[in-house]
């Protein structure tokens, strides 16, 4: 069974990021960038699964400029056989992304293919159900659980009441969530190897698709502030401010 | 023009989150019909035609909608959806898995997590673990968003007299099917709802510890949450977390214990009207955006909150 993983070149999640002055767009200069972490699950998860002999090959896929083979090599590194670009300007938004990956899809074949749930940049939360919608593919969704039945997949989703478990035919989808595995970190000559592994570049139009962009970002701006308050010197104290002051209790 | 709202029930009533919608559709200015698809559903179908300013609900009864599977329900909201200008759903575990599989299929660039509504085509949004508040314009014809419950206050649920029309399409994707599911059971109140929320973080050093905090929220009528860390170490469950990636809280008050403030933590809770953090370290980032902080150590202090209320 071959797997597709789609991964994603973000700000690393330490970084507190600043809108620009002049409300442009988000200051990314000299920031840190690295693999979407839920990114990192879905390698983690594919590797696992070619480790169990279930997995015949995986695929890391990543959509931006040259600058995402870095994150591909870091899938590599952790045990992606081969990589592809999907070479575009700048960021895409997820329909676009969804659209690139279902050319991917119809090139490779995959049986799965894993997804984050979310970047941590865009916070988006679409990618991997947009995908789904355009192959036709069942989709499990925040996963904490994947198991092979059979020709089937069983999926255990983390959902607002609990955990849900559902029978997805193949081929699907899966997006992780935080909860599924907790991924390796790659060895020196493992990231060596990577370097050597095959990397193959698209454009759109050799995937057939022309990008065309559905929203636009007019402004960024930061929150609204929240002044720190108070230190109390007690529990009594504490009690007193939420009663009489803030009036919340 | 007209809205449509994805209503987020359990087949008997409507959740919390579907007024909030409501409420953002109203922003949007248009009519606003809501679905109810599921099973049995009638009770959360009369529930939502009670709701204020609701033209029409339309019920979509059928077994292929019983556990709200995306594949399905999706083919549905993409067929009814032709007829208006908005669809909106809550920022729930179905919203969001749903809503991005209608937009794919109508072919619109979806707008996630709303915070406000400028105009018919733009729209505000938290990016960036909410650091950064985006204005997005959308150039399609049809709007496809989910709404951050946290930022729109709920209409209210009564004094609505909507009609009922029952809708007739079965779509089954053949693809999916339920297996199981395992529910939280609690007599507190649910964690995006709650008017006081109590969360622990890895301070707690356990789940036993977490009775404490369970016995001031009984005290208070809060729900308990949780930071990603205290979950990943299985002190609770994972529907606790609170957080970017967890649930968006914002209670009148939120007392957070053990927990350090990262920036991915503050990401759900920053909007709670008053904060309170309880940490014996005075440089954890979580007093910067306390109202009221108490630098102690937890194993003294909680048990004492418990006594003094
Ligand atoms: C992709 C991604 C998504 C994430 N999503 C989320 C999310 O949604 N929600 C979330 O919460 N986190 C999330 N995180 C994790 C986040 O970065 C932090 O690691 C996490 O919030 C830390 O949890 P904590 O504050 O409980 O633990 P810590 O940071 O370890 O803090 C524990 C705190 O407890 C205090 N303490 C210890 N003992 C006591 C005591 N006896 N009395 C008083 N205080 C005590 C310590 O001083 C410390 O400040 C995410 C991270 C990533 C990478
Ligand atoms: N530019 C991209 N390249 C590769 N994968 C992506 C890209 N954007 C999004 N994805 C995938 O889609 C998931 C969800 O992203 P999003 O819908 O933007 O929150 C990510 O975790 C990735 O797996």
């Amino acid at each position: 069974m071959k797997v597709l993983v789609a991964v994603k070149r973000v700000v690393d999640y330490n970084v507190k990021v600043r809108a620009k002055a002049d409300g442009s767009d988000v200051d990314l200069n000299n920031v840190k960038m690295a693999i979407n972490p839920f990114c990192e699950i879905a390698v983690e998860e594919a590797v696992r699964l070619k480790e169990a002999g279930t997995a015949t090959e995986v695929i890391a896929v990543s959509i931006g400029d040259k600058s995402c083979q870095e994150q591909i090599r870091t899938a590599l590194a952790l045990g992606a056989d081969r990589g592809i670009q999907v070479e575009t300007e700048g960021a895409a938004e997820p329909l676009i992304v969804a659209k690139l990956l279902k050319g991917v899809v119809e090139k490779e074949q995959p049986q799965l293919v894993i997804l984050g749930k979310q970047s941590i940049d865009g916070d988006n939360n679409q990618t991997g159900q947009m995908l789904g919608a355009l192959t036709n593919m069942p989709q499990g969704t925040f996963a904490s659980e994947v198991a092979i039945d059979g020709d089937k997949l069983n999926v255990t989703r983390e959902v607002d009441g609990g955990m849900q478990t559902l029978s997805l035919s193949l081929p699907a989808i899966v997006t992780t969530d935080l909860r599924l595995n907790e991924p390796r970190y790659a060895s020196l000559p493992n990231i060596m190897k990577a370097k050597k592994k095959q990397l193959d570049v698209y454009s759109p139009a050799d995937l057939g698709v022309e990008p065309k962009a559905h929203l636009t970002t007019l402004k960024v701006e930061p929150p609204a502030e929240r002044q720190a308050g108070i230190i109390v010197e007690s529990v009594e104290q504490l009690v007193d401010k939420l009663k009489n002051e803030a009036k919340v209790i | 023009m007209s809205t449509l709202v994805i209503a987020e029930h359990d087949n008997a009533s409507l959740k919390p989150a579907t007024l909030c919608a409501v409420a953002a559709a109203q922003a949007l200015g248009a009519d606003i019909d809501i679905l109810v698809a599921g099973e049995a559903c009638s009770g959360a179908g009369d529930a939502a035609a009670a709701v204020a300013g609701v033209s029409k609900v339309l019920v979509a009864d059928n077994a292929a909608y019983a556990h709200q599977l995306a594949e399905n329900v999706a083919l549905l909201v993409a067929e009814l959806g032709a007829n208006y200008d908005n669809i909106l759903a809550p920022d729930t575990s179905n919203g969001k898995n749903t809503l991005p599989r209608v937009a794919a299929l109508l072919d619109v660039g979806q707008i996630s997590d709303i915070v406000s509504v400028e105009s018919a085509d733009t729209f505000k949004r938290p990016i960036y673990a909410g650091n950064v508040i985006a204005t997005v314009q959308s150039s399609d014809a049809k709007k496809v968003i989910t709404v951050r419950s946290t930022a729109f206050d709920g209409v209210s649920a009564e004094g609505g007299s909507a009609s009922i029309e029952a809708i007739d399409s079965a779509h089954d994707a053949g693809i999916s099917s339920f297996v199981s599911e395992e529910l939280a059971v609690s007599d507190r109140p649910e964690l995006t709802a709650a008017d006081v929320v109590i969360s622990g973080g890895r301070g707690m050093q356990n789940g036993e510890n977490f009775a404490m905090l369970e016995s001031v929220a009984d005290k208070l009528g809060a729900a308990v949450g949780a930071s990603r860390a205290a979950v990943d170490a299985g002190f609770v469950p994972n529907d606790m977390q609170v957080g970017q990636t967890g649930k968006i809280v914002a209670p009148d008050l939120y007392i957070a214990v053990g927990i350090s403030g990262a920036i991915q933590h503050l990401a759900g809770m920053k909007d709670s009207k008053v904060i309170v953090a309880i940490n014996k370290d005075e440089d954890a980032p979580i007093f910067q955006v306390a109202d009221y902080g108490l630098v102690a150590d937890l194993f003294n202090a909680v048990p004492e909150l418990d006594a003094a209320l």
